[in-house]
């Protein structure tokens, strides 16, 4: 089993040994990285280049360890006791499967995605801590111990709102997507349109590139947001002209809703549009 | 055979535990991957070591410093200062005489190898002082870039033979734990003061009061509780004007952090040191401002008391009553602070100057003493250490 990147992904080498590193190992992997840069699509990618099914699990604010193992509902079974439903006497019929359950039952190597684990509260990661290092736990309402049949491939992903604690991170490979440089960002866009013309990523580039550079902009643009800004371009066929044009009244780019999210950013950008402006007309 | 490599890596305070080098090593030993290829290894061992971009920086320094000499032979293109850069640089800088006085320091192989030398030295120490190179300027190596063939650095032997070392390119730099902060990064480390109660509304149903009750009543009795929240009580009181103006960024960036994270909170400011009155309107200083006695009766002492400000000023201000320089003070600003910090438990000061000048300034040893050492830079590090001293 490894993993080389999909023709729809395109993973860098250190990514690649990360991951593969974490497959052989049979650990979990933490990824982190700017927002859209690709974590959760990672985890959809390896399965789908090593045919693997995925079970994601979602982490809110709300979720607690407990409810990814399985969920006892005692309170039903309170309400059927006095009811004197026949059910009220196998206790199973009150447990529901958590995300790690299932994991842990499928029959293949599935992956496993625990989404944004630092959504939930500090001391969710420690207590997974004994059941993804040993891929066990155990049921208290019925004594089951529920064993992995096939360790699951654990992809974890943080966007850093919380610290995860050491002895969490000790058992885990950890990769931190870095912002893609030019050329694997022309990869990566060419993989979503093959059809773009040559010309107009060359110049979206100089401008996105350029926007990331400004001092002071509050949200970078990121992968994800160039994409959709290309497809913004393409969709509206801009000409790649109207990117090159370096007539100053013109600075801010066409739809740059797609990149600047933020209104600081865009008062920003124009700001500086208009000192360029001010500078050009000076020269003249 | 890694070992040293690991002991270099602890002894650069990185948190590498033995639990990860074994990882490792079971990661070569099960051919993860090739073992004779270092960018590899170099991936890997980052991979299993590192467990937070803040230190990925740093690992690679001591990688880079540890495998010298060791990486690939094959591929890849040089990485160096581009020439026309440094020449640019000297002639801009440099006058003929200190180019002859230059000369007369025993010419330039001799120069660049104390560079180089420096160079070593400054990566690692880690954070230069005004000796290193690349602080603003001032160092005389910034200037000594005038060299007609360009200087390597990060390369030490001869030009066609190496290949890029891709933790010499040290991409991580701007993600030390040291670099200043924005808000979110604020935000985390401020989440370490958080005390959760269950307290107000009972909306939660408390399963084990109900079991309880029912198996006692004979009857379902539903037994209701409080939603779990962050109880922390903070008062925060800035430092404005004069000498605060260059840091009113940050002082922004901390004030909306912990507006959004605590939930108790109340802000104050007052200029220079705490006197018998402090405002929450800036325009209407003069017109309505609170009695710090009124405050400290008001607010009462399970409330954290944080102070934000650069403690630089005329030692008098503190310790002498009518010291101020803005109005006359009946009392001395060190009365006010020892009452506040008698009523207040735990308190902290934080200051946004860089720690190693504070034993220069007299103001900041005098009030650092008034807090019994509890001053604390504005960094990732120090509002981490900050809150583990509040929490206590």
């Amino acid at each position: 089993m490894k993993f080389e990147g999909t023709s729809s992904y395109i993973a860098t080498e250190d990514l690649k040994v990360a991951v593969n590193a974490a497959i052989t190992l049979e650990r979990p992997i933490i990824v982190k990285g700017e927002p859209g840069t690709g974590k959760t699509m990672l985890a959809h990618e390896v399965a789908q280049s090593l045919g693997a099914e995925i079970i994601t699990w979602h982490i809110k604010s709300t979720t607690k360890a407990q409810q990814g193992l399985y969920e006892y509902d005692a309170v039903t079974r309170l309400r059927d006791s006095q009811l004197g439903d026949e059910k009220v006497k196998d206790i199973k019929n009150y447990i529901s499967k958590g995300k790690l359950w299932n994991a842990f039952e499928s029959n293949k190597r599935p992956v496993l995605l625990i989404d944004e684990i630092d959504k939930a509260d500090i001391e969710f990661p420690n207590d997974l801590l004994l059941e993804l290092d040993k891929m066990e736990f155990f049921v208290y309402e019925t004594g089951e111990t529920i064993k992995a049949e096939n360790r699951p491939i654990v992809i974890i992903t943080s966007n850093n709102e919380k610290e995860l604690p050491d002895a969490f991170l000790r058992r885990c490979f950890f990769h931190y997507i870095k912002f893609p440089d030019p050329e694997t960002m022309e990869e990566i866009v060419n993989v979503h349109y093959p059809e773009i013309k040559k010309d107009l990523i060359q110049e979206a580039f100089k401008i996105f590139y350029d926007i990331r550079e400004v001092p002071g902009i509050k949200k970078k643009p990121s992968t994800s947001e160039l994409i959709d800004w290309l497809k913004l371009l393409m969709t509206d066929d801009v000409d790649a002209k109207i990117l090159r044009e370096k007539d100053p009244k013109k600075l801010i780019p066409p739809l740059h809703g797609a990149l600047l999210k933020n209104e600081q950013d865009v008062h920003l950008f124009e700001r500086l549009a208009f000192i360029s402006r001010r500078e050009n007309e000076n020269l003249e | 055979m890694f070992i040293n490599f690991f002991f270099d890596l602890k002894q650069a305070s990185l948190p590498v535990s033995l639990k990860e080098y074994l990882m490792l090593m079971e990661a070569m030993n099960k051919r993860v991957v090739d073992s004779f290829n270092v960018n590899d290894f170099y991936y890997l061992s980052r991979s299993a070591l590192v467990k937070d971009e803040r230190y990925l920086d740093k690992f690679d320094r001591v990688f880079g410093h540890s495998f010298k000499g060791l990486e690939n032979s094959e591929g890849g293109t040089e990485k160096e200062i581009p020439e026309e850069w440094l020449k640019l640089m000297g002639q801009k800088y440099l006058t003929d005489e200190e180019k002859k006085m230059v000369e007369s320091l025993g010419g330039w192989e001799k120069l660049m190898e104390t560079l180089k030398q420096r160079l070593e030295e400054q990566k690692k120490r880690h954070q230069g002082g005004s000796k290193w190179i690349g602080t603003g300027g001032t160092s005389p190596f910034g200037a000594y870039g005038y060299n007609p063939e360009g200087i390597r650095i990060g390369q030490k032997e001869s030009r066609n033979k190496k290949a890029v070392k891709v933790w010499d390119k040290r991409e991580f730099s701007n993600l030390d734990g040291d670099v200043e902060l924005g808000t979110r990064n604020i935000k985390v480390a401020l989440r370490r003061l958080r005390k959760f109660a269950r307290e107000g509304v009972e909306s939660e149903l408390d399963l084990d009061n109900t079991i309880k009750s029912t198996a006692h009543k004979g009857y379902i009795d539903v037994k209701m509780m409080p939603e779990r929240r962050n109880k922390i009580k903070v008062l925060l009181f800035f430092d404005v004007g004069g000498s605060m103006d260059a840091h009113v960024k940050i002082c922004e960036e901390l004030f909306s952090a912990a507006r959004t994270e605590f939930k108790h909170m109340e802000y104050f400011y007052y200029h220079n040191c705490l006197y018998d009155a402090v405002w929450k309107d800036n325009k209407r200083r003069y017109n309505e401002n609170i009695k710090t006695w009124d405050l400290l009766h008001k607010y009462p002492s399970d409330y954290k008391v944080i102070f934000v400000g650069d403690a630089e000023m005329s030692p008098y201000e503190i310790t002498y009553p009518g010291g101020s320089v803005e109005f006359w003070n009946e009392e001395s600003g060190e009365t006010w602070l020892t009452r506040l910090l008698n009523v207040y438990e735990n308190a902290i000061w934080f200051n946004p100057i860089p720690e190693r000048y504070w034993d220069r300034i007299s103001s900041a040893s005098i009030i650092k003493q008034i807090f019994s050492d509890r001053m604390f830079p504005l960094t990732i590090e120090g509002i981490d250490q900050a809150m583990r001293e509040l929490n206590k």
